[in-house]
């Protein structure tokens, strides 16, 4: 019994390791290295990283944001509840909230085009779940982040909500539809 | 000192005190008792996600989803860690325990924690996850129920500290204070700082919650709050790698391959893996990517360095225990002559490779930056951590409590072949229940989410068929683990309370003795490695390792690859 005892040299630290042991510690830093370097060479050379673009919002001005380009380009609704579909321009600023059980607007991209999308919460904290393309971010009140997305697929998207936001977080559904563009 | 209070178990040779001896089993009890709440609630949970069951309704799943959280990742933990503690200084040291009466003050706070906080869930109007993630607002006994939770852990952790330094004090041990003591440290360490951390969110939570603060920032919370959440799976790594390294010793006399390797690995755990919470805000808002590269890998590749450290040792150990008893023949019989039907050994090893291969792939590889992305909040992440916690931890403290039922609690095991089976229902049922749900995450489905068909939804989402069947594994699976779960309350509490007691007697009066320093080890001629393989004294268990990192490197890569098939974004 002797890792529960007190070691047998006193001076415990001066003994030399086994060969198994600076071996595979040798191979587990050198591996631990390379998964270090591969966040920066991802940053560098991947496509999918995001991106580092936050800003403080309020409610109240993310909403007149999101309303002014409702506004402005809804091209029909959809449901009884009217919800807008919106088809803004490509290359622009598009708005998403997520609010207590629906994303808002739903929203109609054109595919191989970039867009700057905006999200934040008004109230609590919701989870931006893009599928079937599988797509997560946390989305936190106050706070106001921005995604440059290329729709590089045209198979419509539903986003869901992947932080629990109380009784009926499981019906917080929202759409990206994608079209062929030329439109 | 009082000898009056000190006992031998002759069989473990162990000594007690015996206000800690209490002290030990009524945390163990209590921490039992407390894994059957989370076990009904696990039932109820899995039953509800399971989807052709689909059992309760949405507001009973919540609810009850938020009970199971916080039972089993904090109430059971670190109820059962305050016992490991004791034992570990108290027990091991040789030593009588610091202040007893105020580690029943300790025990007592987090009692009432538990149950204020359980009431509060109860009651209906704390459904808010163990997260509590702000401005998500719970009636305020929930969070008052973990700060007197967490007050009295404090003083347990003190407790162990005081301990530690009696004995130094009062000469109960020769040298160094033993390896699994030294995990424990560790882990106490890391514990006060959690802790810390906890009272500096959830103090404020608190006081938000009772209407004294207005305005609590969301990203604050998410930043200070996983500084508990994460650094507290820390404290579980450390214990149960110390469980792990104790039970090596307690069943095959194993000793560290180097004590100078695995001290260093348990330092690491403290020196890097605070930072390490970052993982959890990869996809947050208002966070720079250096932070969270920095914090993700030069904090968590050294600990997760550390992981590796002690995946090879304490396996490492029992192959040169085994083969310095002769078990040497080519570079697997030490593993197969190992006491297979000891549960106490059993359930150890299982743990540690589920920890290793399941909990600790899955973890590094979705706490890397960018592959967060397709994993953040899926079913992926209870997958990953039910890996850690639930295999590697909870099978860690059932196979030690397998140990401690004739040692500490002195009762014959009642239905012996029944608990040697449950390590292996339990451990292969969460196998098969975390590779699922991994599976199930992958395809995007959501994790805290009560109904994956969208019914009541004014816009619909179909999952693809085969998410459905990995969702139906994992309540089949899961019912396998539940019924390993039950049988391991059914023989503790039966053995405990109505076992027959141990036949050999271990009266108290005897002097306290001083713990000798382990036997130094007889170099077999050519050294350590002459019983081994090529200059390797754990040939085995170094063929494993390569065979994990195997996989491991094919796993990352694999989901670099997944990643690269998602939008293009920056
Ligand atoms: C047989 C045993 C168990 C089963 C079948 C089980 C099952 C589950 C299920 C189905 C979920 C819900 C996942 C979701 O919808 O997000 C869950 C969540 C969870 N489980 Fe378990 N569990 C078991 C044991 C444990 C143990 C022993 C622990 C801790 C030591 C644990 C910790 C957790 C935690 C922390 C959560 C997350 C709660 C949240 O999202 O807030 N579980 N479990
Ligand atoms: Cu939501």
């Amino acid at each position: 019994m002797s890792a529960i005892q007190p070691p047998a040299e006193t001076i415990w630290w001066k003994q030399p390791l086994d060969r198994v042991e600076g071996t595979w510690i040798s191979i587990a830093l050198l591996w631990s290295l390379i998964m270090f370097f591969m966040m920066p060479i991802w940053h560098v050379y991947g496509k999918q990283n995001l991106s580092n673009e936050a800003y403080r919002t309020t409610p109240a001005a993310f909403m007149a944001k999101t309303q002014a380009m409702v506004d402005e380009y809804t091209v029909r609704t959809e449901t009884d509840m009217q919800l807008p579909v919106v088809h803004p321009p490509p290359g622009s600023d598009i708005y998403l909230i997520g609010r207590l059980w629906q994303w808002w607007p739903l929203l109609e991209l054109e595919k191989d085009q970039t867009y700057r999308l905006h999200i934040s919460s008004m109230d609590w904290q919701h989870g931006f779940s893009l599928q079937p393309v599988n797509i997560n971010t946390q989305i936190v009140p106050g706070y106001e982040m921005v995604l440059t997305i290329t729709p590089d697929t045209s198979e419509d998207q539903t986003i869901i909500c992947n932080e629990y936001c109380g009784l009926n977080h499981h019906t917080m559904v929202g759409k990206i539809y994608i079209t062929d563009g030329g439109s | 000192m009082n000898t009056e209070q000190f006992r031998i178990c002759p069989e473990s040779g162990l000594q007690f005190h015996k206000p800690a001896e209490t002290l030990m089993r009524i945390h163990a009890v209590a921490a039992i008792v407390i894994l059957l709440v989370g076990g009904i609630t696990a039932l109820l949970v899995t039953l509800t996600r399971w989807p052709a069951v689909h059992l309760l309704p949405a507001d009973r799943f919540y609810q009850l989803l938020t009970m199971h959280g916080v039972n089993m990742l904090i109430f059971w933990i670190i109820t059962f860690e305050i016992a490991i503690l004791y034992f570990c200084s108290s027990t091991l040291l040789r030593c009588r325990l610091a202040t007893p009466r105020i580690a029943w003050l300790g025990f007592a706070l987090m009692m009432i924690g538990v149950v204020v906080n359980n009431a509060a869930v109860l009651k209906g109007d704390a459904s808010v996850m163990m997260t509590s993630y702000v401005p998500m607002p719970a009636n305020p006994n929930f969070y008052l129920g973990l700060i007197l939770f967490a007050v009295g852990a404090l003083l347990g952790c003190f407790i162990f500290l005081g301990t530690l330094v009696i004995a130094k004090e009062e000469q109960t041990y020769e040298g160094s204070i033993p390896l699994v003591t030294f995990g424990a440290l560790t882990a106490c360490i890391i514990a006060v700082f959690t802790i810390a951390s906890g009272a500096v969110i959830l103090i404020p939570t608190y006081m938000w919650s009772m209407g004294w603060i207005e305005h609590i920032d969301a990203v604050m919370y998410r930043l200070v709050w996983w500084a508990l959440g994460h650094s507290s799976q820390q404290i579980n790594v450390a214990a149960h790698v110390a469980v792990w390294y104790a039970i090596a010793a307690i069943v095959f006399g194993a000793k560290p391959l180097s004590e100078k390797v695995s001290r260093t690995a348990f330092l690491l755990y403290i020196a890097f893996l605070q930072l390490a919470s970052a993982h959890h805000l990869l996809v947050d808002p208002g966070i720079s990517s250096t932070w969270k590269i920095f914090n993700t890998s030069y904090a968590m590749y050294l600990a997760v360095l550390a992981s590796m450290v002690h995946g090879l040792t304490v396996p490492g150990s029992i192959e040169v225990a085994q083969r310095a008893k002769g078990f040497s023949q080519g570079l697997f019989q030490w593993l197969r002559k190992a006491p297979w039907g000891n549960p106490v050994f059993s359930g150890m090893f299982i743990s540690l490779i589920g920890f290793g291969f399941l909990g600790g792939i899955s973890g590094v590889v979705m706490g890397t930056e960018q592959i967060n992305i397709i994993i953040h909040n899926t079913i992926y992440v209870p997958g990953h951590f039910h890996a850690t916690v639930v295999i590697g931890t909870t099978l860690a403290f059932m196979s030690l409590t397998y140990f401690l039922i004739p040692v500490l609690f002195r009762r014959q095991l009642v239905m012996p072949w029944l608990a040697k089976w449950q390590p292996y229902l339990f451990g292969l049922g969460m196998g098969v229940f975390t590779t699922v749900m991994m599976g199930a995450g992958t395809l995007g489905v959501a994790r805290r989410h009560w109904d994956m068909a969208f019914t009541d939804a004014a816009l619909g989402f179909d999952y693809p068929a085969s998410a459905y069947t990995l969702m139906g594994l994992v309540g089949i699976s899961g019912m396998l683990a539940i019924v390993g779960g039950a049988i391991f309350i059914l023989v503790t509490v039966l053995s405990v309370f109505f076992g027959k007691p141990v036949e050999s007697e271990s009266p108290y009066g005897v002097a306290a003795t001083i713990l000798p320093k382990a036997e130094p080890t007889i170099e077999p001629a050519g050294g350590h490695a002459a019983t081994g393989k090529w200059g390797f004294a754990a040939p085995g268990t170094f063929v494993f390792a390569i065979f994990f990192l195997a996989i491991f490197v094919v796993y990352y890569a694999v989901n670099w690859k997944y990643l690269a098939s998602v939008w293009p974004m920056q």
